[in-house]
C-alpha cells in the first residue's frame, strides 16, 4: 500500500506545490486549496483507525506521505497533523478535521492538564509550536502520575505570539490559561512528542535530500562552462556521488525507523535516524549549493526552499549532536557486546 | 535522472534461526581472541577454521547440491557472513573462493571445472587468489598486458600480476590475461583462467605491507603453461566475466565491518556512563553503522531477488569504507591513546592495527574515486 500511496502523493505534490505556492506561503498565506486536497485525499490520517474516520494504515504509509511532503517542501503541517492524529487515536480520542499540531515540542517544556469533572483544563506555554497560528486544534502532551496525558484543545483557545524558522514556516509561542480541553491518559512515553517529532523530521529531511540530489544532477547536466556541462567534470561527479551516498543513507535510516515504529519501541532507531539524517542534511546542503554556484544563492532559484528547511529541521526535536549523545550513552549503558545483537534484532 | 533503489529488506525466519546456530559456533571458536585479533577477520588465514565452516555447510551455501552446495538463500548466506565478520572470525582461507571464484565457476565454468573445484571449495579445502591487477594496470584494469598465447593444448603465459593477496598460500588463482591484442579496444581479447599456483614458470614473490605483514604478492609468469581446459568461459569474454566477479566482490558486508571490533573495544573501554564527548562520538559512529547495516541488507535483498545491485553496492562500499576509515580517526581524536603494535592495552593495539590497515579500505576492490565514477554514471552524469 505504501508504494501506491507514495505515487499518489508524489503526483499531487508535483502538480500542486509550485514555486509560487511556496513563496506565497512564505509571505504568510495559508494554501487552503492544497490543504483541502490533501485532507480529502485521506493523506492526513494514515495512523488513525478506520473506525475513527482515518485510513487505518501503517507507519510506512505515514512515511510515504511525510517523505513526499519533505521532498516537495510542502508548506503545510502534514507531518504534524499525521503525528497528532496518531496521538489522539492512541488516547482513544476522536480526531477532528483540519490542520493539527503538537505541543510542547521541547523536552524541557511542560504544560498542565487538570481534570475538571468529565472535562480537562489546560494551562501553560509552549514555544516554537509548528503552525501554531494555523492549527484548527492543538494536541498537547502532558506527563502525569497516571501516565502521559494526551489532550486536544481548539486552536483559538491560546494566545499566540508568532515566529518562524529559517524556512519561514510558522513556529509560534502558544499560551493557554484555563483553556477547555478533552484528554485521556495513555501508556505512551513522556517524551513521545519529542521522540516522534524527531522521527517525522527525519523522513522530511530524507525527502529533502532526494530533492537536492535531483536538482543538483539536473543542474549539472544543464549548466555549461568551459564549453561543456559542469557534470562532465570529475570533481562535480565525485561530489554528486557523495551526495547520492548521503541521500541513500538518509532514506534508509529514516524508512527503517518508521518500520521499527510500526513494530513497537523505536527509540534506538529514531536516535540513529535523527543523527544520521541530520548529518546528511548539512553535508548535502553544502554540496547542492556548491554545485549550483551563485544562482542557487538567490531567492529566485528554488534550491533554498529545501536547504533552508533542512537547516531548521535538523535542529528541531533535537539536533544530531543531542541524539548522538543520547544514543552513545544508551549503547555504553547496554555494554559493548550487546551492540551487535541489538543491530541484528532491528 | 537514473537513480538508486534502496528498499527495506527483512530477513526471513529461517535466516534468523541460522543466526543462533552461527553464534553458538562462534562462541566456541573465537571468543578467546582480543580486539586486535578480531579486527583482522577476513585476512586471517586459518584453514582449520574454514574446514569446520565447510563441515557446517556454511561455504558455498547457495550453490546447487550437486556441486557440494547447500541450496540456501542468499539471505541465509548473508547472515553467516555478517555474523562471521562482526565476531572477527578468521575467514580468509575460504573467503575469496566462496565470494567470487566459486560463483564465477558456477556461472561461466565448464561442467568438469564445477565438479572438480566447487565441492572442494564448499568443504573449505581449496583457497583461491585473484589475479587481476598488474604493475601498470590498477584502476584501469582493462589495460592489462599479461599475455596468454595459444599453443598446443593450452596457453603460454608471460607477464606479471601484483597485489595478489594470498597467492603464496592458495592452491589456485583466477587470473585475467590478454589472449588477443585488439588495437584501441582494450576491453576485447581478455580471458579468464584457473591457474594452479604450483605451475612451472610461475614465481611468487612476497610483498610486505606497511605493517610488516606478508599477505600480498607479485606473481611472475615466464612461459607458464595453462591447459586449455582451465580457461574459464569463452575466449575473449573476460571483461564481462571480470565485471560480474567485481560485482560479487563489492556487494558484501565486509565493506563496512572492518573496524567494528575496534569500535566495540572502544565502547567497552568507555564506562557505562561516558562523558559527553565520548557519548557523541560513539552515538555518531553507531548511527552510521546501524544505517550501513540496513543498506547492506538492502543490497542482499536485491541479490536474493535476482536483481543487479551494482550501483547500490558501489554506494554501500563508498559510504561503508568511509565509515571504516572514520572509526580509527574519531577514536584517536576522542581517546588520545597511542596506537601500538603488540604492547600496551588491547584497545591501543586494535587502534594501531586498524589505523595502519585503513588506507587499504578504499583501495581494494576498486578505489573510492572509481566507485564514485560508477555512481556518477548511475546518476546519468557520464
Ligand atoms: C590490501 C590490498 C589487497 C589487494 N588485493 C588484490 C588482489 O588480491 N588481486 C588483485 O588483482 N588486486 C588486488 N589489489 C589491488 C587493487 O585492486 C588496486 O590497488 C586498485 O584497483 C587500485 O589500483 P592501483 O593501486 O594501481 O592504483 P591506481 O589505479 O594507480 O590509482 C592511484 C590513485 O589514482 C586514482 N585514479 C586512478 N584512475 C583514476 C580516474 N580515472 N579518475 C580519478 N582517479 C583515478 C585512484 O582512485 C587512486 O586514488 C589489492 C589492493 C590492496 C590495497
Amino acid at each position: 500500500m505504501s508504494t501506491l500511496l507514495g505515487d499518489v502523493v508524489t503526483r499531487l505534490f508535483t502538480d500542486r506545490v509550485s514555486k509560487e505556492l511556496i513563496e506565497s506561503a512564505e509571505k504568510g498565506a495559508w494554501p487552503a486549496a492544497l490543504w483541502r486536497e490533501i485532507e480529502e485525499g485521506g493523506l492526513t490520517m494514515p495512523l488513525v483507525p478506520e473506525a475513527r474516520g482515518g485510513a487505518g494504515g501503517t507507519w510506512l504509509d505515514a512515511y510515504a506521505v511525510i517523505h513526499a511532503a519533505g521532498r516537495h517542501a510542502v508548506p503545510l503541517p502534514v507531518a504534524e497533523t499525521i503525528l497528532a492524529g496518531w496521538l489522539l487515536s492512541r488516547a482513544g480520542l476522536d480526531v477532528p478535521e483540519g490542520p493539527l499540531t503538537i505541543a510542547p515540542v521541547h523536552l524541557d517544556e511542560r504544560v498542565r492538564l487538570t481534570p475538571v469533572g468529565s472535562r480537562w483544563r489546560l494551562d501553560g506555554t509552549a514555544t516554537r509550536v509548528p503552525w501554531g497560528r494555523d492549527a484548527g486544534h492543538v494536541v498537547v502532551v502532558a506527563p502525569s502520575d497516571a501516565g502521559t496525558v494526551i489532550g486536544l484543545v481548539a486552536g483559538n483557545g491560546a494566545t499566540v505570539i508568532t515566529d518562524r524558522n529559517l524556512a519561514l514556516e510558522p513556529r509560534d509561542t502558544l499560551t493557554w490559561s484555563d483553556a477547555e480541553a478533552v484528554a485521556a491518559a495513555t501508556d505512551l512515553p513522556a517524551d513521545v512528542a519529542w521522540r516522534y517529532g524527531a522521527l517525522v523530521r527525519a523522513a522530511q529531511m530524507a525527502g529533502g535530500l532526494e530533492s537536492l540530489l535531483a536538482q543538483s544532477v539536473r543542474y549539472a547536466t544543464e549548466r555549461k562552462q568551459f564549453g561543456k556541462a559542469i557534470g562532465s567534470f570529475q570533481v562535480i561527479q565525485q561530489n554528486l556521488a557523495l551526495l547520492a551516498g548521503h541521500t541513500a543513507a538518509a532514506g534508509m535510516a529514516a524508512a527503517h525507523a518508521f518500520r521499527c515504529a510500526e513494530r513497537g519501541d523505536a527509540w534506538f532507531d529514531i536516535a540513529v535516524a535523527k543523527t544520521r539524517v541530520g548529518e546528511a542534511a548539512g553535508l548535502g546542503a553544502g554540496i547542492a549549493h556548491q554545485t549550483h554556484g551563485a544562482i542557487g544563492f538567490t531567492y529566485e532559484h528554488s534550491l533554498h526552499f529545501t536547504t533552508r528547511r533542512l537547516w531548521s529541521w535538523r535542529a528541531e526535536f533535537g539536533g544530531e549532536g543531542w541524539w548522538a549523545a543520547e544514543l552513545g550513552r544508551s549503547v555504553a549503558r547496554d555494554g559493548a557486546e550487546a551492540l551487535w545483537p541489538k543491530l541484528t534484532a532491528r | 535522472m537514473a537513480t538508486f533503489r534502496f528498499a527495506l529488506n527483512e530477513l526471513p525466519p529461517e535466516a534468523e534461526g541460522l543466526r543462533a546456530e552461527v553464534r553458538e559456533f562462534l562462541r566456541r571458536e573465537v571468543s578467546g581472541h582480543g580486539a586486535k585479533g578480531r579486527s583482522d577477520s577476513w585476512s586471517r588465514w586459518d584453514p582449520e577454521f574454514s574446514r569446520k565452516m565447510g563441515a557446517r555447510g556454511w561455504i558455498g551455501m547457495t550453490w546447487p547440491k550437486q556441486y557440494g552446495g547447500h541450496e540456501k538463500s542468499a539471505l541465509e548466506r548473508y547472515v553467516v557472513l555478517e555474523e562471521m565478520l562482526s565476531a572477527g572470525a578468521p575467514v580468509s582461507f575460504h573467503w575469496i573462493a566462496d565470494r567470487q571464484s566459486g560463483p564465477l565457476l558456477l556461472r561461466f565454468g565448464t561442467e568438469v571445472q564445477r565438479q572438480r573445484f566447487l565441492p572442494a571449495i564448499a568443504r573449505g579445502e581449496l583457497a583461491f587468489a585473484i589475479g587481476m591487477s598488474e604493475p601498470d594496470s590498477g584502476s584501469d584494469l582493462a589495460s592489462i598486458r599479461t599475455r596468454a598465447e595459444k599453443v598446443d593444448g593450452g596457453y603460454r603465459v608471460n607477464g606479471t600480476k601484483v597485489w595478489t593477496s594470498n597467492a603464496h598460500r592458495s592452491q589456485f588463482l583466477i587470473a585475467l590475461f590478454r589472449t588477443r591484442v585488439v588495437p584501441d579496444k582494450k576491453h576485447e581479447g581478455l580471458s579468464q583462467f584457473l591457474v594452479d599456483t604450483k605451475t612451472p614458470g610461475i614465481t611468487i614473490n612476497p610483498i610486505i605491507d606497511l605493517t610488516g605483514e606478508h599477505h600480498f604478492n607479485e606473481v611472475v609468469f615466464q612461459d607458464a603453461f595453462v591447459p586449455e581446459d582451465m580457461r574459464v568461459g569463452e575466449e575473449g569474454n573476460g571483461w564481462r566475466q571480470v565485471s560480474t566477479e567485481l560485482a560479487y566482490e563489492r556487494s558484501g558486508p565486509e565493506r563496512y565491518l572492518s573496524s567494528f571490533a575496534l569500535l566495540r573495544a572502544a565502547i567497552a573501554d568507555a564506562s557505562k556512563e561516558p562523558g559527553e564527548r565520548a557519548a557523541v562520538t560513539i552515538g555518531h559512529l553507531v548511527a552510521e553503522m546501524a544505517t550501513l547495516r540496513q543498506m547492506s541488507l538492502s543490497v542482499a535483498g536485491m541479490l536474493q531477488a535476482g536483481e543487479n545491485p551494482n550501483l547500490e553496492a558501489a554506494v554501500v562500499k563508498d559510504v561503508g569504507t568511509t565509515f571504516e576509515q572514520e572509526v580509527p580517526e574519531a577514536l584517536h581524536a576522542l581517546l588520545g591513546l597511542e596506537p601500538r603494535i603488540d604492547t600496551g592495552s588491547d584497545l591501543g593495539q586494535a587502534l594501531g592495527f586498524v589505523m595502519q590497515k585503513a588506507p587499504s579500505f578504499s583501495l581494494r576492490g576498486g578505489t573510492r574515486e572509481i566507485l564514485r565514477g560508477i555512481i556518477a554514471r548511475g546518476l546519468g552524469l557520464r
